[in-house]
């Protein structure tokens, strides 16, 4: 809790006031080579699953979710029915429950309105940049998250659909390893997260990810992968609370 | 250019079902109070997540098997040294491609 109203002991500098849509889009910039390279590799997949760019465009600015969309792909091309699809992708992607959850507080004094344009564009990499900017303590505005998700999104669906056009020429877009810009960046935001956390507290924090590694093998034998991401979070975030000092 | 009607309508089930838990959180809270133990709980939900979408990128779930995968998992020791030691995130996106394309170039862990 504290990390989220008082500024840690250890930092000197002022809380941050985020509050430009400029600074947002400008906050995002980091992220960007991450969302071409994914975006790049899940358009070349579309396409050698059969889509078409028009397919794809609709499906990066509709669902608009990295990992959902590969899953999407591979399942159209192997010819599930509809309802597995969906149903699969609502297992994937409800991790962004915990993840809005996690954000909503900072804007609760926005219109409703507002904040479903925030929370429709919410992704793990733009909640990877918007909680490490509460962990350093500073206070998330609307337009600051509006600039973050709209870069974000427009960078996307540029990029799938890039890949898309150009997508038949490559035959194997895994060979320049683009798919592995995910994991990266998630590494990236992880020690970002480590980094702000206060050195008494790092310990903890470190048992933490040492026991979601833990749940996560174990988990990964009786379910699927991402209701292990899940259900591991849900576990290991329990965890946190009960041994918190 | 054409859109098959089966993929229209997985593509607007899929916007539907991913669109509900992003929106949903910023409804509820809307108006509600959390109470103190729901935000420390939260607060747990950064690192937890990151964590769980990097553990699992190294596990290969295989006919009731869980493996790991030693491709992802050795691409990512230069990328979380460049993570602690760069502070960047474009330098550890940009390593960790670099790495895994050179992996797959010299077929290391080729099957």
């Amino acid at each position: 809790m504290e990390r989220f109203t008082v500024m840690p002991s250890s930092r000197k500098t002022a809380p941050l006031q985020l509050t430009t849509f400029m600074q947002g889009v400008r906050d995002c910039l980091p992220t960007l080579l991450g969302y071409v390279c994914i975006g790049f590799a899940a358009g070349m997949i579309g396409v050698a699953s059969g889509l078409t760019a028009l397919e794809i465009a609709l499906m990066s600015g509709l669902v608009y979710a990295g990992a959902a969309q590969f899953i999407m792909c591979s399942l159209l091309a192997a010819g599930s029915a509809s309802s597995v699809i969906i149903m699969t992708i609502f297992i994937v992607n409800a991790r962004h429950f915990l993840l809005c959850a996690t954000l909503a507080p900072s804007f609760k004094d926005n219109s409703l309105l507002h904040n479903i344009g925030i929370g429709a564009l919410v992704t793990d990499e733009t909640f990877g940049v918007a909680s490490s900017q509460l962990a350093k303590g500073a206070t998330l505005g609307r337009a600051w998250m509006n600039g973050l998700n709209l870069t974000a999104y427009l960078t996307w669906i540029i990029s799938c659909v890039a890949g898309g056009l150009v997508g038949y020429r490559i035959a194997d877009p895994q060979a320049f390893g683009f798919d592995f810009a995910l994991p990266a960046m998630f590494i990236a935001l992880l020690i970002d997260q480590l980094r702000s956390t206060e050195r008494s507290r790092l310990k903890h924090r470190l048992m933490l990810v040492l026991c979601m590694a833990m749940s996560m093998y174990i988990l990964s034998y009786v379910v699927p992968s991402h209701l292990a991401v899940l259900l591991s979070t849900l576990i290991v975030a329990t965890i946190g609370v009960m041994t918190e000092q | 250019m054409n859109v098959h009607p089966q993929v229209l309508m997985v593509i607007i089930g899929c916007m539907v079902v991913t669109a509900l838990p992003r929106i949903l959180p910023f409804i509820i809270m809307h108006r509600l109070q959390m109470p103190q133990l729901a935000l420390r709980w939260l607060s747990y939900i950064p690192i937890c997540i990151l964590t769980a979408l990097v553990i699992e990128s190294t596990l290969i779930q295989q006919d009731r098997r869980v493996d790991l995968d030693y491709e992802t998992l050795t691409a990512i020791v230069p990328t979380l040294a460049t993570a602690v030691l760069s502070k960047s995130l474009l330098a550890t996106v940009a390593v960790g491609i670099l790495t895994m394309a050179a992996l797959r170039l010299l077929s290391i862990f080729a099957a």
